[in-house]
């Protein structure tokens, strides 16, 4: 992080006098930040890093990483390799801004970087990167990237965006340009989580798909591929040629523990550095925090746990009954009691911690007199049985979850007792995630689902895939608009959100957007996950950011203060 | 002899084909597939969806995608898992060895301690020994290996810091030493239960022997007491366990589902695991039809050692 490139950061994103503090501290103090979870993480000043990379950090993961082309298809876990072995052209801090790391700026209107309008695109790359057998990086390589993920036959992960990319033309050895068929300002976040693939080396494969590079990739990050033991460990060496900072261990190791209990066992006894993904149980919190030797913070995470109801479900449909459904949830009940006080209750489908986070949304409150006044003057009559019925159909409906999530489970056992009290009946239809995940979430099959999800196309705030009424894949829809919403003013912010660049604009349409969503509630939000992470002291670097898809963004400048 | 083995080798592949196409068969009519997981983060569109389960031949009919593979496994190839990229052989050779060295310590471990507590146990029929065997051997079984398995975990890693927690090894140390430290927890665990199992199976044998008219006889001649239990009843005790021994070659492969979970232990029972949840299917597919070439060889190679060992044992394919 040069300050350089806190320059171009902000030339990018007008930020508020006081992150622009924060961000300019990052780049002359080197690495610790001196906002947030990393202050309370890190008190004492930390001695400087190695001269030559040293030591080896061992991240403990409770799933397996095993796609290594960024490209293709991949979850979460994916990425802890991707962030290491690759670069993108620019990624977020944990503020949200975008820091330049392939590009030399980050293009916009301003610096003229983006023109006519939001279609004209054009981006100056770093000189002196290298993959890591020593091929130059040139702007042949993202002409490259762009065209593969979006060639017929290769299986990547998502064209979201991509499909708007046309006439990409390098105009110098690190120069490139291209056109957009239509402005979306999401692209720029887009790319923050696209990382470059070597031309020189897939080129050669004569299927892309089954590239040997595809097993044993090849970046320009700063650790380089070492070897993988299946089922157990990837093990990564430091990048000498990096670009960057660092890095400044020798070795990273990510470690497969595919039980969270044994995980959290293998963190106590010393055997994993690190806890990151889907960190440390919650029931483990209060014991976790007074391990000696080990840190254990609260992370900001852009997920939030819902209540999707199937719109198209004839009595979810009823807005009446989503309002007194909202109001008879005991929020604190569940957030205290089932998950030890772990997450935070939210009203908004954006993570409070965004840029665009509506903070005036009222509050709902657990009132269940309130949903019985609401059912009442919405017709819903009590039936002899006490379950409420309107016009011969009575108030009931499933909700379905992924079996064997106890805390779910437990959640669904509260609201079932809270509703019973309103005169709604619920049922419990729960499936194994591999079934529920399946047809039955994408095509819309349930009617109501308990489940953890986010709304943003990655750091960016507008949720059109998952908003609007073209995004319904049950309707031919290409998107992952489950709960099926259609609504025309949503459709029209969606759409103008997407087309400016002015964050300040943005911002207005998105806090409308989310004041429609909490009156609507195609969703009902219960909390926004704060997953727990650890690490043990003397671990210098570790920084979470809610703006990375895993918690391993810096690792580069990880070290130990020995 | 040879007749037995053209005959038994025909079965076995009539066997192969139809276990396939039931695998194959339940495993793509269960719902979900292996785009469920990238479904619910939200992240991917439908369009990519759909995208992806068309390259990957997903949306096409069972029976041609059943047709597809039988044809490709025909030629030996195996095909691609969808999770890695990887070729499957390539997959099940990389996990293989660590399930043999846990699998054959646990076994042996097992074998010897339950044929000793087995055979003293038969021949000191209804003493404390045999009692305390007994409701040891009960016990043993009705423990469930998770439970037993986190138990050790707490008890001689967290508590005692004893044992390494889990893993084949640590990380940048692979020694001899190292392995082994690490191989004792899950070794512990697995063979608690077989040992009940061997020693029971080992009890019965014995016992049925001991009764025969030939160990008498071998008693009347005057033979050392020590010269008839070994040369007499033990090896005619052995026998029947020929049969369970070849019977129990395929679990020496396909590993412990449950062990290898709580330990780490990046063996098969791991990777079925991990591939069923995932729907890997071309993987669990590979598995599969492994497993049933073990199941089909363990109890041939069991026939073949049983007319060895036993002459009276007569072929008449």
């Amino acid at each position: 992080m040069t300050k350089h490139s806190n320059e171009t950061g902000r030339s990018a994103f007008p930020m508020p006098a006081l992150h622009r503090r924060e961000v300019l501290a990052l780049g002359a103090g080197g690495l610790l930040a001196a906002s947030g979870f990393s202050a309370r993480a890190q008190t004492k000043a930390a001695p400087p890093p190695p001269a030559k990379p040293t030591g080896q950090v061992v991240v403990g993961l409770s799933q397996e990483p095993t796609a290594f082309n960024p490209l293709m298809p991949g979850i979460e876990v994916d990425e802890t390799v991707w962030m290491q072995v690759f670069n993108t052209m620019w990624l977020a801090d944990p503020q949200g801004n975008l820091m330049p790391d392939l590009a030399v700026e980050i293009p916009s209107e301003a610096n003229g970087g983006i023109s006519d309008g939001g279609l004209a695109w054009k981006v100056k790359l770093r000189p002196g990167v290298t993959w890591h057998d020593g091929t130059p990086f040139t702007a042949e390589d993202v002409k490259y990237t762009l065209e593969l993920i979006n060639a017929p036959g290769f299986k990547s992960r998502t064209r979201v965006g991509h499909a708007l990319v046309k006439d990409i033309k390098v105009t110098g050895p690190l120069e490139i340009a291209w056109r957009m068929e239509k402005a979306y300002a999401p692209y720029l976040a887009l790319l923050s989580n696209t990382y470059i693939v070597p031309k020189h080396l897939l080129e050669k494969a004569a299927d892309p798909n089954t590239a040997p590079f595809n097993g044993a990739p090849v970046g320009t990050g700063p650790f380089k591929w070492g070897t993988r033991q299946p089922g157990d460990n990837i093990t990564l060496v430091a990048n000498e040629k990096y670009h960057g900072k660092g890095p400044y261990l020798e070795k990273a190791v990510l470690k497969y523990v595919p039980d969270q209990t044994a995980l959290y066992a293998q963190f106590r006894t010393g055997q994993v550095d690190l806890i990151i993904g889907t960190g440390i149980p919650a029931n483990f919190y209060e014991e976790a925090k007074k391990l000696p030797g080990r840190k254990v913070v609260m992370i900001p995470n852009a997920s939030l746990e819902i209540l999707m109801p199937n719109l198209e479900n004839p009595v979810l449909a009823e807005k009446a009954v989503r309002q007194a459904l909202y109001a008879s949830i005991n929020k604190q009940a569940i957030i205290d009691i089932i998950y030890y006080g772990t997450h935070k209750p939210t009203e908004s489908f954006a993570p409070q911690e965004s840029w665009a986070y509506n903070p005036n949304l009222p509050k709902q409150q657990y009132d269940l007199a309130k949903a019985n006044k609401i059912l009442d003057e919405a017709g819903w009559k009590r039936s002899g049985s006490g379950v409420r019925m309107k016009n011969g159909v009575p108030l009931e409906f499933a909700v379905s979850t992924t079996t064997g999530a106890a805390l779910r489970e437990q959640c669904q056992q509260l609201m079932m007792q809270d509703w019973q009290q309103v005169g709604v009946k619920m049922t419990i239809n729960n499936m194994p995630a591999a079934v529920i995940w399946g047809d039955f979430y994408t095509r819309s099959k349930f009617q109501s689902l308990l489940v953890g999800t986010a709304f943003r196309t990655v750091i960016d705030p507008d949720p059109a895939s998952r908003f609007a009424s073209d995004a319904i894949p049950a309707k031919n829809g290409s998107g992952a608009n489950q709960m099926q919403w259609q609504n025309a003013e949503v459709d029209k912010l969606l759409k103008a959100g997407q087309e400016t660049f002015d964050q300040a604009k943005r911002k207005e349409i998105y806090w409308k957007l989310q004041e429609v969503a909490r009156e609507e509630l195609p969703i009902l939000p219960i909390f926004q996950y704060a997953p727990i992470e650890g690490y043990k002291e003397g671990l210098i670097g570790f920084e979470p950011n809610i703006n990375a898809r895993q918690n391993t963004w810096n690792m580069g400048v990880w070290y130990w203060a020995r | 002899m040879s007749t037995f083995l053209v005959q038994r080798l025909m079965q076995a592949l009539v066997l192969l084909l139809i276990v396939s196409m039931i695998g194959f068969a339940i495993l793509h009519l269960a719902p979900g597939g292996p785009l469920s997981q990238f479904a619910a983060s939200g992240e991917m569109t439908q369009a990519d969806l759909d995208r992806i389960a068309e390259q990957l031949g997903l949306n096409r009919p069972l029976p041609v995608q059943y047709l597809e593979w039988l044809w490709r496994m025909l030629r030996g190839d195996w095909g691609l898992s969808y999770r890695d990229q990887q070729p499957v052989l390539h997959i099940i050779a990389s996990h293989i060895g660590a399930t043999l060295e846990l699998m054959l310590t646990s076994t042996l471990l097992a074998m010897l301690l339950g044929a000793w507590i087995g055979i003293l146990g038969a021949i000191k029929r209804y003493s404390l020994f045999d009692s305390l065997a007994t409701i040891g051997a009960m016990i043993a079984l009705s423990i469930p290996t998770f439970w037993f398995g986190l138990v050790v975990i707490y008890v001689f890693s967290v508590g005692l810091g004893w044992l390494p927690s889990g893993n084949r090894y640590t990380i940048g140390d692979g020694s001899f030493l190292n392995q082994i430290h690490h191989l004792i927890g899950p070794c512990i665990v697995l063979a608690l239960v077989s040992t009940a199992v061997w020693s029971r199976y080992m009890r019965s044998s014995m016992l049925e022997v001991v009764n025969q008219d030939y160990i008498r006889t071998a008693r009347a001649k005057g033979l050392p007491e020590r010269s008839v239990l070994l040369r007499h009843a033990f090896r005619n005790a052995l026998l029947p366990m020929i049969t369970i021994t070849g019977l129990h070659v395929p679990t020496l492969l396909s590993g412990a589902l449950v062990t290898e979970t709580v330990f780490t232990w990046p063996g098969m029972g791991r990777l079925f695991l991990d591939s069923i949840s995932y729907r890997d299917y071309p993987v669990v597919m590979g598995i599969l039809m492994f497993t049933a070439v073990l199941v089909l060889l363990g109890s041939l190679i069991a026939d073949l050692l049983y007319g060895i060992a036993d002459p009276r044992i007569a072929r008449n394919g």
